[in-house]
């Protein structure tokens, strides 16, 4: 492990129990009241979903065309924190939404790109999974097309009307609600970078193993 | 060249189905089999729900095209002959359009008999505008195939390679989905609105010009082992 890891990890840990108080005391939000609170996980999360879903898509690119090992570790482990991201934002978004607009789920612009987005990283994990011998090559093929989707899915439900808060909110907010959001952004943020760490390793020490095996058996 | 060996593959592939007709028949039953069950899921107390026939239609074209992508491939893994035809002295590009051209053929014939049928179960004015529906099927169904073919052909040396083609093509396909279901629906109102119909025309013309596109370049890599 980097030597950086741990002494992140601990700031990392501290910043998640802060993080709650700071929360907390930040005021309650005119129309929402408690519920607006979700905004400070959902946001932060859906960040770095997307974070981690162009990572996975660069990362592939240069896999399906470079041939590096290392670019493919590293797709995988930005796919599945796709996975558990999107999961995340997923799940907190029609809490949210039921409050805020009255339903669980629109089929507006930005819930379903996200959905689908989130659909292409689980089919990404399948195919990891259950692919077979191979499956590393195919896979960053699928995150290469997934991406080309984006904007398609983002066009093609544009056309419908959206009710979802635009990228613009955030700048404008208030110092109360800003620094805890800008609190939790860092500490996701931080948090990411930890897990993607670590899965690349894990995914390092299997390869090495494999390795390993291989050379065992000549 | 390279038009050359798109029609010789186009037209073994065409022989070979021609001498058995095992995938026309087999995804013709099961489209109808779809439009059926939906007939029977969504008509209540003898009518139609309205401006279901799009929705129908689209579902049963990419139900039954999956069958066809997998079918068709299985085939050349049975006896080898994918490797085959890799090991032969000709572009991959030119093997990726001859058995695109041969799915995208496949599934229009189907589409031949679909449509009426859909048009006639569900009360649908879907033939009054054969040639926009023509040219909202060869757009939707050349978007389908494009991905469809690309994604069936590396699948065929991984495992469980039957579930994994629906699993990845759906996701991937939605927006040929929604534009294909939208540009339908738009057709099949009493005042057809062109600038909606058009709009999709235009999505679609350029998902299926970047699909086609990627997967041109991407065969290659792909398939190489």
């Amino acid at each position: 492990m980097p030597k950086w890891f741990t002494p992140a990890a601990i700031v990392c840990g501290l910043m998640f129990a802060v993080a709650p108080l700071l929360i907390a005391q930040a005021p309650y939000e005119s129309t929402m009241g408690l519920v607006q609170k979700i905004f400070y996980v959902h946001l932060p999360s859906a960040w770095v979903f997307l974070l981690s879903a162009i990572i996975c898509g660069v990362a592939s690119v240069r896999y399906l065309f470079g041939g590096n090992p290392r670019h493919d570790r590293l797709a995988w482990a930005a796919a599945e924190l796709v996975v558990l991201f999107g999961a995340i934002t997923l799940v907190t978004g029609p809490l949210w939404a039921r409050k805020a607009w009255g339903v669980w789920w629109q089929w507006d612009v930005r819930l379903t790109s996200s959905l689908m987005g989130w659909m292409v990283a689980v089919a990404y994990m399948l195919l990891r999974k259950y692919g077979g011998p191979g499956s590393d090559k195919l896979a960053a093929g699928l995150a290469l097309f997934g991406m080309a989707n984006v904007p398609f899915i983002y066009i093609s439900v544009n056309y419908w009307r959206t009710i979802h808060p635009t990228t613009n909110v955030v700048p404008t907010l208030p110092t109360s609600f800003g620094l805890p959001l800008w609190f939790s952004a860092v500490t996701f943020m931080v948090m990411y970078v930890l897990l993607l760490r670590l899965r690349v390793r894990l995914e390092e020490q299997r390869s090495r193993l494999d390795a390993l095996y291989l050379s065992a058996d000549n | 060249m390279f038009a050359r060996i798109v029609w010789l593959v186009l037209r073994k592939d065409f022989t070979v189905e021609v001498r058995s007709l095992e995938i026309v028949t087999t995804a013709l039953f099961f489209a109808v089999s779809c439009v059926l069950i939906f007939a029977f899921a969504l008509v209540q107390e003898g009518r139609a729900p309205e401006g279901g026939a799009a929705g129908i239609l689209w579902i049963a074209i990419a139900f039954a095209g999956t069958l066809a992508l997998g079918r068709t491939f299985e085939r050349e893994r049975q006896s080898e002959t994918l490797r085959a035809l890799l090991l032969a002295p000709a572009a991959r590009p030119a093997i990726y359009v001859g058995k695109l051209l041969g799915i995208v053929a496949l599934l229009l014939g189907a589409e031949l008999i679909l449509v009426p049928l859909v048009a006639l179960l569900f009360q649908a004015p879907l033939l009054s505008r054969p040639l926009w529906l023509a040219i909202i099927l060869v757009l939707g169904t050349l978007g389908f195939a494009a991905v469809g073919t690309l994604f069936a052909a590396m699948l065929v040396r991984a495992r469980s390679r039957d579930v994994l083609l629906p699993v990845l093509l759906y996701p991937i396909t939605v927006p040929v989905i929604i534009a294909g279901v939208r540009a339908t629906a738009a057709l099949l109102q009493p005042e057809v609105d062109m600038a909606i119909i058009s709009f999709w025309l235009a999505l679609l013309t350029c998902f299926d010009v970047v699909f086609v596109t990627l997967a041109l370049w991407t065969f290659e890599p792909l398939m190489t082992d």
